[in-house]
């Protein structure tokens, strides 16, 4: 779907000008930091998903004989209290993790965008009413919400997903709002609705286009927010149920045992959620350059 | 200036209603009842008649929510299902904690994003300024409880410098004040380190873009001295919108201080909550929300007067 100015630009100046997402892209390439995050993240689903597909081990077979034992070469990264094989709990664990992260972060980014659209296409009343309700919510410090959820619905990793979301939407609407109100007074707009355009017709045609790189860059960052989240809320033992590993749950136990100098249960699962936060952050502030976003 | 102050009082008041009645619709997606946590093992059907009509349970939703508006106003937020004592009282115990927490945390990590932001600003696309960055980027990323752990282990296992929790020395009958401060460094520094990045990179493009203005340049022709430019005419006005971005980032700052006193064992609103969040104590975390709620909105509040009362660039009216 080409601009046909831009067709024509293009036979004219073949080395100089590109197509505005040939643009972006060349732009997303350019910068060392979205490589070494696009590396850092696809090392992290290949050790998660692909990982136990060549090192199959159980990681919830339990083995007092062989419990909190640091790395050797029958357990590379040690054992846990149980005597589980902490490579394979990592390995695994990492899965809950990264697909709770990204289904969360989808899920809001549908949603918010969806309320922002509404709200700034509707304006008025509705539109006041509707971002007061996410002004509130807002003015509640989420952590403390989603304990709450935690722990009168008891998640699965479905509702764990619904329920991040739930808290993570707000912030996608407010700016999805602001990018409908600044972009529905333009003249192309307006041509849309002289033509007849139906509101929907508009929001999905003229408008989703022009604001997507705003939702890409803030779903980016939402899923690292929601990686980090998740495994604080395993950490505070309320996440996702166990016996299943994930990296939170897997360094509350490893408190447990600070004090006997376990280094091998505290270092994997904080390094691996570190790393991911570090890769995702830097496709974000990526992804913000190549769309020039002042997010 | 009066009139903008007012109004953003009374602003105010709606959204600390609006939290009340989030509250309250959240305390009604609970599927438990009440009166049967009351009764426990006294429960019967005619007890539990008599008990929801006393508590007002048998009323429409609206009233319920009216009557428990009333009684929050007058700090009258129910009794705790596993303390047996007025919720009030525990929260009365534990705001003050975290309030001290969040504030040592905010002071110092300000200071420290202020002078690193600015440093790296003048010392643009240096060494330093990339060192620092990497650092920030780092430190943006750790996970608040795996750096806890990490401190932890470092300065109470293996230096044993401070302690690794708690607010006072428990063999000591009579703390003083140094006590408890030294019981702090460990979770504000937890606290400082997370939250410094995001204040101090908006600190260094901030005093990047106000160092290229004219009348930096226009105090440099005068013959100012580099640190009379620097900290009186550059960063006068790159401080200021800190106090704005200060009152949004309240709600991740009290989420923190919830996991840095679970690690630390430090007994605070977080802690609380989290061990209210542990045995299903609803009318504890109910109160504690509304609580946190109250704080954030008032604490932005603060944080707008404070803008208008400090920049005197901007008129109100």
């Amino acid at each position: 779907m080409q601009n046909p100015i831009e067709v024509v630009a293009e036979t004219n100046l073949q080395e100089v000008t590109y197509s505005y997402q040939g643009r972006v892209w060349r732009r997303f390439w350019k910068s060392p930091l979205t490589i070494a995050g696009i590396a850092g993240l696809a090392f992290l689903v290949l050790f998660s998903f692909v990982g136990p597909l060549f090192y199959r081990v159980n990681p919830l077979a339990i083995n007092l004989a062989h419990m909190m034992q640091p790395p050797n070469a029958q357990f590379p990264l040690g054992t846990d209290d149980l005597g589980r094989n902490y490579l394979a709990r990592v390995m695994v664990g990492g899965q809950s993790s990264l697909i709770v992260g990204f289904a969360s972060a989808v899920v809001s980014m549908a949603f918010g965008t969806l309320y922002g659209m509404v709200s700034g296409m509707a304006g008025r009343w509705v539109d006041t009413i509707l971002m007061r309700f996410v002004d509130i919510i807002l003015s509640i410090p989420g952590l403390f919400i989603l304990l709450f959820l935690d722990a009168v619905f008891k998640p699965s990793v479905f509702i764990m997903v619904i329920i991040l979301a739930a808290t993570s939407w707000l912030t996608v609407a407010r700016l999805v709002r602001a990018e409908v109100l600044s972009l529905k007074t333009r003249t192309y707009i307006e041509a849309a609705q002289a033509l007849g355009a139906s509101n929907w017709r508009i929001m999905l045609k003229y408008l989703f286009p022009n604001f997507l790189g705003t939702v890409l860059v803030a779903g980016t960052f939402s899923v690292a927010l929601s990686i980090l989240t998740v495994a604080t809320l395993s950490f505070l033992g309320l996440g996702l149920p166990p016996p299943a590993p994930n990296w939170g749950a897997e360094l509350s136990s490893a408190m447990n045992y600070m004090f006997q100098n376990s280094w091998w249960l505290t270092y994997p699962p904080g390094l691996a959620i570190l790393l991911a936060e570090l890769s995702i952050n830097f496709i974000g502030d990526g992804l913000r350059q190549a769309f020039d976003s002042r997010l | 200036m009066g009139r903008y102050i007012l109004r953003r009082v009374l602003e105010a008041i709606p959204a600390l209603l609006g939290v009340t009645i989030i509250s309250f619709l959240l305390l009604h997606l609970i599927p438990m009842n009440p009166v049967r946590a009351l009764l426990g093992n006294h429960y019967t059907p005619a007890r539990a008649a008599i008990l929801a009509h006393n508590l007002g349970l048998d009323k429409p939703l609206y009233m319920q929510y009216l009557i428990w508006l009333w009684k929050a106003i007058h700090g009258n937020f129910q009794y705790s299902y596993v303390y047996n004592e007025p919720v009030i009282q525990l929260i009365m115990n534990a705001l003050p904690h975290t309030l001290e927490l969040v504030a040592i945390a905010v002071m110092v990590a300000h200071l420290a994003a202020i002078g690193l932001g600015t440093a790296q600003a003048y010392k643009a696309n240096t060494v330093f300024d990339q060192v620092v960055t990497v650092l920030m980027y780092l430190f943006y990323a750790m996970p608040v409880f795996w750096l806890g752990i990490l401190l932890i282990k470092l300065f109470a296992f293996h230096l044993g410098w401070f302690p690794a929790g708690g607010i006072t020395n428990p063999n000591n009958p009579n703390p003083n004040f140094w006590s408890y401060l030294y019981h702090l460094v460990l979770p504000s520094l937890t606290l400082v380190i997370t939250s410094l990045a995001q204040w101090g990179r908006y600190m260094r493009s901030s005093v990047r873009e106000t160092l290229v203005q004219d009348y930096i340049r226009t105090a440099r022709s005068k013959g100012a001295t580099e640190f009379r430019v620097l900290f009186v005419h550059a960063l006068r006005n790159s401080v200021l919108p800190l106090i704005t971005l200060f009152g949004l980032s309240l709600p991740a700052l009290l989420g923190g201080a919830l996991v840095v006193e679970e690690i630390f064992n430090y007994p605070g609103m977080g802690l609380l909550f989290w061990q209210a969040a542990g045995q299903t104590d609803y009318p504890v975390l109910l109160a504690i929300i509304v609580f946190l709620g109250a704080v954030t909105i008032l604490g932005n509040l603060l944080a707008d007067l404070l803008y208008a009362i400090v920049d005197p660039r901007i008129s109100y009216n």
